[in-house]
């Protein structure tokens, strides 16, 4: 199988920002991206910047930051997700109508999808880390089971991205059930026998947990991870994973890993 | 940009080249595919840092966002030599432009030893000779003192006719050091590498990196780099290469003129992977709309001769 990657164009571009709206908890950018190309793959990402108000004058944010795309539209759009948890995402929060952003991307390898047409997959999101499972649900239709985990109703909204119906659980139960989304699996795959394969985005304890789950099952698995990115491409060599082959860049080897690869998902740095 | 231009006798289409371990070219053309080689954003390529043994870095996390920079410990990871001769070098040769290899030796052993290997590679125009990584402890002795300077570039100068840079340690602010390397042989010195610097996890107030402490670049370091860069100029005869922090053409040009006979592109390639393309276009837009010559030509040079043959010069 080939590698899931869509080459990136050479350089940042200047991508006008289309909407930016509330999604409960989160904000759903759409920039316009017409020079990029229009089928990036599940799990790929973006580096995103502001075009003013960015590393030039104020101190921070600094770097560009790193998102996995949650729809790229045919007509040249694309969708991210996020929520203001330092500068670079409160910034891009408060992008407005008539701002562009610098837009770097595809990038990274997405998630390995199997082309039997009779396999079953199993989708797994929590949090900010639903974006990359919509458009890999959107590819995989009524094939792609997909189960998502919120701390609360409020960011349980994002739950509304997906065309196709998915199970829902919260910290605090204010929607759908009270329960980690890893229990969620936990008892699908207990039901099934085990048989799909999982594709995971989330917080690292979630994904921990979820590599943990499938490790005991033989359940093959694929995480989409995170760590502190400077640059998306291979230049900084800052945002590597700890694997059984050593240290691997999760711009350029990944974001997605084979969890069988992984001693834990939970390591120094993961998620920032 | 009119005319050929040189640094140590190797021809280069322009003066602005990238610092070692800031930009992967093998992984970029699989990020970006060909036309990377098409728009290439650099006149030459420094490779990042090699080692005789191979080596994986050093535990995340590696990376600090700071006011206007990056804290980075990464600590080297490189193939090794025989890693990098086998699998990197061949990639390395299809780059449009001439090829630098940094080297960085625990020994001065280490250092000949990869000095000789590196030199005998036709794909090899130039060797950068680390001895300023701030991040792995030998290579912060070597390069901080003229008399252990000296003796390293000494050591390894007999080795091969390729031009040697030196890229010397800030922590060596004292322009003796060049002066050293200038003496013992070097072609050409390139500087700054990055400030010692540190953050704190602001969970749990221990030192965020990985390794402790790390390397400050980016904007923060940059009239660092200038003062640096302008006292090493003033005492030795040998190009300079100066770095540090460079974001745009007229950053460059304030590099050229405090000294330099080229630039190189750092941290800047992290926000914008064709940034040194577009620093050479505004190099040249504000060298001829500004001052009426062409970028890359040697400053102050009524001021204070240097030698003709080395000095990175507009060829007539």
């Amino acid at each position: 199988m080939s590698e899931p990657r869509t080459e990136a164009p050479f350089g940042r571009r200047l991508a006008p920002l289309e909407a930016n709206r509330e999604l409960g908890a989160y904000r759903l950018l759409a920039v316009r991206d017409p020079d990029g190309p229009t089928n990036p793959r599940p799990g790929q990402f973006y580096m995103l910047a502001t075009a003013e108000g960015w590393g030039a004058d104020g101190e921070r944010p600094y770097v560009p930051r790193a998102f996995s795309y949650a729809r790229a539209r045919g007509d040249g759009t694309l969708e991210f997700l996020l929520e203001a948890v330092g500068p670079g995402t409160e910034r891009l929060g408060r992008v407005s109508a008539g701002e562009s952003l610098w837009l770097t991307g595809p990038l990274g390898v997405g998630f390995r999808v199997a082309t039997d047409p009779k396999a079953r997959h199993l989708l797994v999101g929590g949090g900010i880390g639903v974006a990359p499972i919509v458009c890999l649900s959107d590819e995989l239709g009524e094939r792609g089971e997909v189960l998502l985990g919120f701390r609360t109703a409020a960011h349980a909204e994002a739950a509304t991205l997906f065309d196709h119906p998915a199970a829902l659980a919260t910290d605090d139960g204010s929607a759908g059930r009270a329960a980690l989304v890893t229990e969620l699996l936990r008892e699908r795959l207990d039901r099934s026998g085990g048989e799909p394969a999982v594709y995971a985005c989330g917080p690292p304890p979630m994904l921990e947990a979820v590599r943990a789950i499938c490790a005991e099952r033989d359940v093959p698995a694929q995480l989409a991870l995170e760590s502190g990115m400077a640059c998306g491409f291979g230049a900084c060599f800052g945002c590597v994973a700890p694997t059984r082959n050593g240290y691997v860049r999760l711009c350029v080897d990944g974001p997605v890993l084979d969890a069988a690869d992984l001693d834990s998902a939970l390591f120094a740095g993961a998620g920032h | 940009m009119s005319g050929a231009f040189d640094l140590c006798g190797v021809p280069l289409r322009g003066p602005v080249l990238n610092g070692s371990g800031t930009f992967d070219a093998i992984a970029a053309r699989r990020t970006f595919g060909d036309r990377l080689l098409e728009e290439f954003p650099f006149d030459a390529f420094v490779s990042k840092t090699i080692t005789i043994e191979p080596r994986q870095g050093n535990p995340p996390p590696r990376l600090w966002e700071s006011p206007a920079g990056l804290i980075n410990s990464i600590g080297l990871p490189n193939k090794g030599l025989s890693g990098f001769l086998s699998g990197d070098l061949p990639q390395l040769a299809e780059l449009p432009v001439p090829l630098v290899v940094s080297v960085m030796g625990f020994s001065r052993d280490e250092l000949g030893a990869l000095v000789a290997a590196v030199g005998e590679r036709d794909q090899v125009a130039m060797i950068e000779l680390n001895v300023s990584c701030p991040n792995v402890e030998t290579g912060l002795v070597m390069g901080a003192d003229p008399a252990e300077t000296a003796a390293a570039v000494g050591a390894v100068r007999p080795l091969t006719d390729k031009p040697l840079i030196v890229k010397l340690t800030p922590s060596a602010g004292d322009p003796a050091v060049a002066a050293a390397a200038e003496g013992a042989g070097a072609d050409a010195v390139s500087l700054i590498n990055t400030l010692r610097g540190m953050a704190l996890d602001p969970r749990t107030r221990r030192p965020w990196l990985g390794a402790g402490t790390g390397g400050l670049s980016g904007p923060a370091v940059r009239p660092v780099a200038l003062a640096q860069v302008a006292s090493v100029a003033a005492s030795v005869s040998i190009p300079v290469v100066g770095m540090g922090g460079i974001a745009s053409g007229r950053d460059a040009l304030d590099f050229l003129d405090a000294g330099a006979a080229c630039v190189a592109v750092g941290t800047e390639n992290f926000r914008d992977p064709a940034a040194g393309r577009r620093i050479a276009r505004e190099l040249a837009a504000v060298s001829r709309n500004e001052r009426g010559f062409s970028a890359g030509r040697t400053r102050f040079s009524q001021d204070r001769p240097k030698s003709p043959a080395k000095v990175g010069k507009t060829v007539k």
